[in-house]
């Protein structure tokens, strides 16, 4: 069964190169577009794609709006996505997978932060800097989907923190996916540069508008370098009818620190992939995930920690509970390379199934090629703690009350993490009413 | 009221005399209960009838079956009732949730209470008392009178502030957790208090402040059973009747003098008589 028409797509992509040809990225496209077709899409055999199948996503046939970069979607559209604590923040939309600088609002000063369409940066004074930085992760995630979206560049966006600022500000980035006529297919690429002794905090959510297909396949890529502080956020709440298949990729390539947080409460089929790479010596990272799942959603962390330099630390925590027919997948690799002495790396998974149907699967690897280093996993699956649900219903407290209490305080630990504060507010509140609620 | 008086005004050779009887209200009557756990069974018939106003020690050797007669009352699901009655102020409890088993006023003190990251001390309680409440169709209580119930019995049983605020015995020592037990009684207000063996692991001092909460709380519409191994609690509570729990069954029962007989003897001569009669 032909899973894409592959016909379509080499018609829109001939299409794009002639009306963006002739520059820096028309290339990157190009030698996307090899890889594209040079590579299968991945299947069960693929180690990576062992528990997580892409099949069904790709035997739909998908509306690609490479080419147009208008706004399919309306203001009023917009404002059903903003996120609490919108007011402060630089609100950056995306229809489509295209960045719409007429739909957006940058709040912080062009003196500490910079924000360009891609095709801008590229033919522009930012041409070095993106041609060092574009790309990087398929050195890393050399999959076809990968590639796909590498294949399409077009209307993605640029964001450059200036030396030495705290961006007060954090940037949002809010994905909208027109499905009310098509399967819409969405290719969002951002390149993201936090220079020395910069602060940027970066959240994400997506939403899926009419009741046809959504299929987002997203790349972040980001370069942090010394003294900086960058903050990831990942919010994921869309219908079951959004799918999404996204890298966020961090390269560490100063002494820098790294936090990221991904939140995942509903869709269709979910894969994120989290990569930070420590390029630099004394490197710090965070990274935090939560999946609360229903329905029929499936949810796959993929997470990669490179340890390519010595005196680095991180520290990884993923929660997750699975409710009805959804499963969860956690695949935590972390690479210690010979260089990387003294690394300190720590990862845990915990899971919860409330339902005989729900399923995980949860897989830590650790590669360790240098003798001097502290390293530890440990994952977990389980039910609900049997002792504590009676201590509460012994008290008066329904067994429903009950059980959601013991589920927020198994999720706060993630949720506070969150460390803007209206954001951290929503993301309980989401949480509250999803355990009082029908999760069928 | 939960206590009826009956008043004889007779009189005998010209002289006036009253008597009054107080008949108390009986409370819990457990008529034959049985109980097996992963098919063996613990409680072998077990016969209990306890009024208001009474305080009730249990005690017997370990494995005897107090603990799961605790468990089974309180609805502990892993228990199951093969057999008998358990009435509860004119209701079968038996078919009742554990939480609906605490709305009409049954209250166990655990042996090992729970320790529960995440969930705070504080919000608990107001959501257990708000869920009484509910069941008996009342009305939340507010933040202001909620902190002043608080405040009141935070006094009564002399338990600390800053442990409410913590997750739910979260590194709590022994003697704290068993005074949050405490305390949550006080806050609940149940008819029927189970200690289950709540004077395990405290020292002198804590053992005094939670005895001395429990009889604080003492009236003659509330009953209280106490499990224990020890005299000591027993010194505090001055139970009304003493009870022996033997290989699932209640094979003797006395005043508070028999507690004092066990602690000389030991269980060995209820054993020998129970065997005597057995054969």
């Amino acid at each position: 069964m032909e899973r894409i028409n592959l016909e379509y797509l080499g018609e829109k992509f001939n299409q794009l190169q002639t009306i963006d040809p002739d520059n820096l990225l028309t290339d990157v496209r190009r030698e996307g577009f090899k890889n594209f077709n040079k590579k299968r899409l991945p299947t069960f055999k693929n180690e990576e794609w062992k528990y997580t199948s892409v099949s069904d996503l790709f035997k739909k046939e998908y509306h690609l709006t490479e080419d147009e970069l208008k706004p399919a979607i309306s203001a009023s559209q917009v404002d059903e996505i903003r996120l609490p604590g919108f007011e402060n923040a630089n609100e950056l939309v995306f229809a489509n997978g295209k960045y719409v600088p007429e739909l957006s609002t940058i709040r912080s000063s062009k003196d500490q932060l910079v924000i360009l369409p891609l095709e801008e940066a590229a033919n522009g004074i930012y041409k070095d800097l993106v041609k060092e930085h574009l790309g990087k992760s398929a050195l890393f995630i050399n999959d076809a989907i990968h590639a796909l979206n590498t294949s399409f560049i077009y209307g993605g966006v640029f964001i450059y923190a200036v030396k030495g600022q705290i961006i007060e500000n954090p940037v949002y980035l809010y994905h909208i996916s027109d499905a009310a006529e098509n399967h819409i297919l969405s290719q969002p690429r951002s390149l993201v540069f936090a220079d020395s002794s910069s602060k940027l905090q970066l959240v994400e959510t997506y939403k899926t508008i009419g009741s046809m297909d959504s299929f987002t396949n997203e790349v972040v890529e980001v370069a942090v370098k010394d003294n900086a502080i960058l903050e990831y956020y990942k919010i994921q709440n869309d219908g079951p009818n959004g799918s999404h298949v996204g890298t966020t990729h961090i390269r560490q390539i100063g002494k820098c620190y790294a936090h990221t947080v991904v939140v995942s409460l509903d869709g269709g089929m979910i894969r994120n992939n989290t990569n930070i790479i420590m390029e630099a010596a004394g490197n710090e990272a965070h990274m935090y995930g939560l999946y609360l799942l229903k329905g029929n959603s499936h949810v796959d962390n993929h997470t990669l920690v490179d340890n390519r330099m010595p005196n680095c630390f991180s520290n990884e925590l993923y929660k997750g509970v699975m409710d009805a027919r959804s499963t969860g997948v956690f695949s935590g690799k972390i690479f210690v390379r010979p260089d990387a002495q003294k690394t300190n790396a720590y990862q845990t998974n915990n899971n919860i199934l409330l339902s005989e149907n729900a399923s995980v699967n949860t897989k830590p690897q650790l590669e360790i090629f240098a003798d001097d280093v502290k390293c530890s996993h440990g994952c977990t699956v389980g039910r609900l703690d049997e002792e504590a649900l009676f201590y509460l219903r012994a008290r008066g407290i329904s067994k429903e009350h009950a059980q959601a209490m013991l589920l927020k305080a198994f999720a706060e630990s993630i949720i506070e993490q969150i460390k803007i504060e209206s954001l951290k507010e929503y993301a309980e509140q989401l949480i509250e009413e999803r355990l009082k609620g029908d999760n069928s | 009221m939960d206590k009826e008086e009956i008043i004889f005004n007779i009189q005998v050779e010209g002289k006036k005399i009253i008597i009054k009887f107080y008949i108390r209200k009986k409370m819990l009557s457990i008529k034959d209960l049985r109980a097996s756990v992963e098919g063996k069974e613990i409680l072998k018939g077990i016969n209990l009838d306890v009024n208001a106003g009474e305080v009730h020690a249990i005690m017997g050797p370990n494995g005897s079956g107090k603990s799961t007669l605790a468990s089974v009352l309180a609805g502990r699901e892993e228990y199951e009732v093969t057999g008998g009655s358990v009435d509860f102020l004119g209701k079968d409890i038996l078919d009742l949730s554990p939480e609906d088993r605490a709305r009409e006023g049954l209250f166990l003190a655990f042996q090992y209470p729970v320790e529960i990251p995440g969930v705070s001390t504080t919000n608990f309680i107001k959501t257990a008392v708000n869920e009484k409440r509910k069941y008996h169709g009342q009305p939340p209580l507010d933040a202001v009178s909620f902190m002043k119930l608080m405040k009141e019995k935070m006094n009564l049983v002399e338990i600390d502030k800053s442990l409410l605020t913590r997750s739910i015995n979260e590194g709590f020592s022994g003697g704290e957790k068993k005074k949050n037990e405490i305390f949550q009684m006080a806050m609940l207000e149940p008819k029927l208090t189970i200690l289950d063996e709540t004077d395990s692991g405290l020292d002198i001092d804590a053992l005094r402040i939670v005895a001395n909460g429990v009889n604080k709380l003492r009236d003659e519409n509330r009953a209280i059973i106490v499990i224990t191994h020890y005299q000591r609690l027993l010194d505090y509570l001055q139970p009304d009747f003493v009870h022996v729990l033997l290989n699932g069954k209640i094979v003797k029962s006395g005043t508070k003098e028999l507690a004092l007989e066990l602690e000389e003897k030991g269980y060995d001569f209820i054993k020998d008589e129970f065997l005597s009669e057995a054969v």
